[in-house]
């Protein structure tokens, strides 16, 4: 019995440094962008492994592409700040009225509306993404309202692509909530208006918590949605589109590039830390929909 | 008397109708920016994109779009590098099927086991996930390139210490599973955490008691009980590898070349890509719209599959 529960506790401590390993594992190529960005172009080619001499480099190459003319840095992350910000803002509130009515109407157009809703999200963004740009074009010519190239036209975008898993997200998470609070405070006079933004609104918290995480992530993320509106090298770029810009450039100066990619990870990995919990419910929650 | 109670009656109807009017007012102003975004780059761009694949559609300037029938469909299943794309996609979407979920279940065993930083752990492996697929592909190629041939040498293998993973082909479609199984492993591991937890202790605990070992406590209680996870997560990494773009395009840029059919062709563009060369390089676009609609079909396929295997498994259980 005392050796089953020695070779118990030996097995926990194995298992403990196994896991440790694989973390470290998992992180170092993390880790190696971290110190490689305290390096020369020279010293990364001939020593790509050990600690940087001097960490001031670090620093050195950090202001170096924080004005470098090719990457525009500081103005990447404004511009996919802004997009990713309006975006959420429109898909979660819109895509939460859509919801609402779509539920509480009970009609046979609502009903169409929402499989339509739902049926998008088999629809790969391959099939749609010429025809977007084609799109927006014509529309831009006709109404004058600026499509491509500008924050309107992705913000829309992101939107419309949104919609679908938001819609049918908080339609499930609407589901549970009694119909009586609504019909009582319709009693009380509250109008469709007020009682959506005061009384469901404030009861969807969890579920939006939940959507913004996954919307968010996916939109400061994205690559080739902004590469189609947006274009290389115009005056709006996100982050990722900035980064590939200046890999197309300066591919062989790796001091740079690791520099760029460390000042590219930073706030997502900032805000992974600050949220990490809501992060990884919120992505889990998303998936098994 | 009785006229006032038909006018009664009418006050009634009309205040009716207008509860009616204003829900209906409601109804399509709540729904308007949603379904406007949707409407404005899902379902007008899909109207058109089906339209123009039957058409010469191209990306330089055209005096008008003709239709072609079904040429473009035919055009795409004999060209080599599309059917050179789908081999390769299919190669690398098993290969990634089975890597990142042999090891997020592994790692999930791992830290659903009573360790003492298993939220630490867990938070770890789970950080790739949330980098985009174009930054780490810049990571990665740096890895390749340079860590790579330097811990091989070290090491003594002398393959990957003189040949770079990236320079190769073959080697540079397992340098992008690697990469994915690194980006998603943790993703996929919490599905399974999740299933796991849900795994009632009592029922393993009675097991124990009864006699049965790890092993089979393994195989007959907790397998069964997430194989629910399993329609998820193998539903999720093969639909995701289907789709990769981003890592694609950072990593290897669809090379190095290599002979296909006799012909001289990029050889690790994946579908993804291959449809998007075939705008962006070829200027064919009614072709890669073509393509783009095989690819959806496909997809729609795998879907319905899935949903019908999920459906069977909820009568059974």
């Amino acid at each position: 019995m005392f050796k089953n529960i020695n070779n118990r506790i030996i097995l926990k401590n194995i298992a403990e440094m196994l896991t440790i390993g694989l973390v470290v594992l998992f992180l170092v190529p993390l880790f190696l962008v971290l110190i490689n960005a305290a390096k020369t172009n020279n010293e990364i080619i001939q020593t790509p492994l050990s600690l940087p001499t001097d960490w001031s480099i670090l620093w050195k190459n950090i202001t170096n592409i924080w004005s470098n003319p090719n990457l525009r840095y500081s103005q990447a992350l404004v511009n996919s700040t802004v997009i990713t910000v309006f975006s959420l803002l429109g898909i979660t509130i819109f895509s939460a009225m859509a919801a609402w009515v779509l539920l509480r109407t009970k009609t046979k157009t609502s009903m169409a509306i929402f499989m339509l809703f739902v049926a998008a999200m088999v629809i790969p963004f391959q099939v749609v993404m010429f025809p977007l740009v084609k799109w927006f074009g014509i529309f831009q010519s006709f109404t004058g309202i600026q499509m491509l190239r500008s924050y309107t036209g992705i913000i829309i975008a992101y939107i419309g692509f949104g919609s679908s898993l938001s819609i049918f997200m908080f339609h499930g998470f609407m589901k549970s909530i009694p119909h009586e609070i609504e019909e009582a405070a319709y009693m009380d006079g509250c109008g469709k208006f007020k009682t959506f933004f005061l009384i469901v609104l404030p009861i969807l918290k969890p579920i939006y918590v939940t959507i913004l995480i996954l919307n968010g992530i996916w939109i400061w993320n994205d690559f080739l949605l902004p590469m189609l509106v947006l274009g290389k090298g115009t005056p709006v770029q996100t982050l990722p589109l900035a980064v590939n810009n200046f890999a197309g450039a300066f591919l062989v100066s790796w001091d740079l590039m690791m520099t760029a990619i460390l000042m590219a990870l930073v706030p997502i990995i900032v805000f992974f830390l600050m949220a990490q919990k809501h992060i990884i419910k919120g992505m889990v929650e998303g998936s098994v929909k | 008397m009785s006229k006032f109670i038909e006018t009664f009656k009418k006050m009634g109807n009309d205040s009716l109708n207008q509860d009616k009017r204003n829900q209906k007012i409601v109804f399509w102003l709540f729904l308007f920016p949603s379904l406007f975004s949707f409407a404005m780059v899902q379902i007008i761009p899909f109207a058109i994109g089906i339209y123009y694949s039957f058409t010469n559609w191209s990306a330089t300037a055209q005096f008008s779009i003709d239709f072609v029938g079904l040429k473009n469909y035919f055009d795409a299943f004999q060209d080599p590098a599309f059917l050179y794309a789908t081999i390769i996609t299919s190669v690398y979407t098993i290969l990634n099927i089975m890597l990142v979920n042999v090891i997020a279940f592994s790692l999930a065993l791992l830290v659903t086991s009573q360790l003492k930083g298993r939220n630490i752990y867990r938070a770890g492996f789970f950080l790739p996930n949330i980098i985009g697929g174009i930054i780490l592909g810049y990571i990665w190629q740096f890895i390749f390139n340079y860590f790579v041939p330097r811990i091989a040498a070290m090491a003594g293998f002398t393959y990957l210490a003189e040949n770079l993973m990236l320079g190769n082909s073959n080697t540079a479609i397992l340098a992008m599973v690697i990469v994915s199984t690194w980006q998603s492993a943790g993703y996929i591991m919490m599905i399974y955490v999740a299933a796991l937890q849900n795994v009632p202790r009592d029922l393993i605990e009675a097991a124990q008691i009864d006699g049965a070992n790890a092993w089979q406590r393994f195989r007959n209680i907790t397998v069964p009980m997430v194989s629910q996870a399993f329609t998820v997560t193998l539903f999720l990494t093969l639909v995701n590898s289907f789709k990769q773009f981003d890592v694609n395009v950072s990593l290897t840029n669809g090379g190095p070349s290599t002979m296909f059919m006799g012909r001289a062709i990029k050889g690790t563009t994946l579908l993804a890509m291959n449809i998007s060369d075939t705008s962006t390089i070829s200027l064919n676009t009614a072709q890669a719209q073509a393509k783009a609609i095989i690819f959806f079909l496909v997809l729609v396929t795998f879907s319905l599959i899935q949903v019908y295997i999920s459906k069977k498994r909820e009568v059974e259980l």
